[in-house]
């Protein structure tokens, strides 16, 4: 996976959570959680939604990885 | 309309999913009603076939107004002219004897057990009800704005015939419009449909407006002046004032109003738990090691779509303690505790555009931490996104905010009334904790009892939240 298809992947995930979030002025190093306003069952939602584009398992002790835009972006395009 | 919340008074009717002819059950889904707050799905509370739909889409009427009739099965078979008794659609309130206009202004939501009481007049058919009338004649009263509950029936058993209803439209002809509207419950009278029977006269300077039309005229920004007035001598009436307000607006309000009559709606009703439950506050803090290392350990295991977040174990404890002190969970109604038939754990649910819900997960005490959780998630995603039913709306016996996920430590909540009580949680966070002599860092919660004096002293609440700590400390038993 390309960064620019881990970034679209995200984009879409997030804007299915949030329809509302406006991507496109989030900072690459925000916290997610904050900048756009997720608890704890939107992160899970965030988290099912990546699994399941990406088909790869995404465990608890990833989940500090899927902080920000530019780590969430690097953890997807590791692997 | 059946009740759609403490703070609810009113609804739009956005949708129809039955059409006259369909045969339903009690409990299907048959319409979906707009309030301030989100669409809600509006359940049958009887089995039969949908006979008329009285309020139209995008109709404003007041909780109490009979949206629908239903005939019920055995009577659904016999002629059509026959006695059919005709059910209301709508909630207990809706059949129960009149009730003055502020009635409605009351809790809307009363404990399960004495719904079923009153609800049972319906259910056993008109015959129950002191004036029963055929589906018929009731559209007969309809059609004549004849106020059925004021009929004196003379037919056998006091059944009103459409000799009775013609009479007192007659009757009534020369009378003095009542100064509100009563809520005319068990008839199906709608409020918003024009009268064939009884000419309309434009209103002049002379002609009347009833007080309560012209407060919501001014609420709803409509001219008195221009409208047309249904009532008798030409008088402007609530209904009137409405359908000019629907016709102006068919569909969901604007974003804007839509907030902003939800703030309104939320401001009532904390407003009025301030003005009359005397609470009290208590608050400890909870260690949640064990609860934690359970949790970890569990959803290490598990799919993405079965792991549990803390909420669901925190609930689950909340729950199970509201049942060890049971009088925390219940209401305060006409002067006293009337205990909640189970844990309905009302859930506040922030919505992205402000404002807040707070949706009942129905007997949550018995519910496992796994179907809590799906339930909560289910629950939250229709908050947010989709619809949520009556029931849960109106059924809760004791709510939970958690503001943990919003770095907050500690939240004192405001009762929702009629309820008693309500559990804040706060941020899970490390802490240096002493244990068995040694300072070391744990993860801990702080639970909070905001609780209603008048139903529970400060021992009780002190017991309930002992019992939520200690449940949280064996998490393998929730």
């Amino acid at each position: 996976m390309t960064p620019e298809q881990a970034r679209n992947v995200i984009d879409e995930a997030i804007s299915q959570i949030a329809p509302d979030a406006d991507l496109g002025s989030l900072a690459p190093d925000a916290d997610l959680r904050d900048a756009l306003e997720l608890d704890s069952l939107d992160f899970l939602n965030l988290v099912e939604s990546l699994s399941q584009r990406t088909g790869r398992r995404i465990d608890e002790d990833d989940y500090p990885q899927l902080a920000t835009m530019a780590s969430a972006v690097k953890f997807l395009t590791a692997r | 309309m059946p009740a759609l919340g403490a703070d609810m008074d009113e609804g739009t009717l956005l949708e129809w999913l039955v059409k006259p002819g369909d045969e339903i059950r009690k409990g299907d889904i048959i319409a979906v009603v707009d309030t301030s707050k989100s669409a809600i799905e509006v359940e049958s509370f009887h089995t039969g076939t949908i006979e008329r739909l009285i309020v139209g889409v995008g109709e404003t009427v007041p909780v109490g107004t009979v949206l629908a009739t239903i005939a019920e099965q055995a009577a659904a078979a016999a002629p059509a002219a026959a006695a059919a008794p005709a059910a209301p659609v709508g909630p207990p309130e809706a059949a129960g004897p009149p009730e003055p206009q502020r009635a409605r202004k009351r809790p809307a939501r009363e404990p399960a057990a004495r719904a079923k009481q009153r609800r049972q007049p319906v259910i056993t058919s008109g015959k129950a009800q002191p004036a029963a009338a055929s589906p018929l004649v009731r559209h007969l009263a309809e059609e004549l704005r004849v106020d059925i509950a004021t009929v004196q029936g003379t037919g056998p058993g006091g059944t009103i015939t459409r000799a009775d209803v013609q009479r007192a439209a007659i009757a009534g002809a020369g009378v003095a419009e009542p100064v509100t509207l009563p809520p005319q419950p068990g008839v199906a009278v709608t409020a918003a449909q024009p009268t064939p029977a009884r000419p309309t006269v434009p209103v002049t300077a002379r002609q009347p407006v009833t007080p309560l039309a012209r407060r919501i005229a001014a609420e709803l920004g409509i001219d008195v002046s221009k409208l047309t007035g249904s009532g008798s001598r030409g008088a402007v009436r609530e209904a009137d004032v409405r359908m000019a307000a629907t016709a102006r607006a068919p569909t969901q309000a604007p974003a804007q109003e839509r907030e902003q009559a939800m703030r309104q709606a939320i401001g009532r009703l904390m407003a009025r738990s301030k003005r009359e439950i005397p609470h009290y506050y208590l608050s400890n803090t909870v260690d949640m090691t064990a609860a934690m290392d359970w949790l970890h350990q569990r959803n290490r295991e598990l799919e993405v779509t079965e792991r549990l977040v803390p909420a669901a174990l925190l609930l689950k404890a909340t729950a199970l303690a509201a049942r060890q002190v049971p009088q925390l969970n219940g209401y305060w109604e006409d002067d006293r505790f009337a205990p909640g038939d189970a844990v309905h754990l009302g859930v506040a649910i922030s919505l992205r555009g402000g404002g807040l819900l707070t949706p009942a997960i129905h007997d949550a005490a018995e519910l496992a931490p796994g179907e809590l959780m799906a339930q909560l998630r289910d629950l939250v995603n229709r908050a947010r996104g989709g619809r949520l039913r009556r029931a849960e709306l109106t059924e809760a016996t004791i709510t939970v905010t958690n503001l943990g996920d919003q770095g907050v430590e500690s939240v004192f909540g405001v009762i929702y009334p009629p309820q008693v009580a309500l559990v804040g949680i706060g941020k899970i966070i490390e802490r240096p904790v002493a244990v068995g002599g040694l300072v070391g860092a744990r993860p801990v919660v702080i639970t909070t009892l905001s609780a209603d004096h008048r139903a529970s002293d400060g021992y009780a609440g002190a017991r309930y939240l002992a019992a939520v700590s200690d449940l949280l400390q064996r998490p393998e038993e929730l």
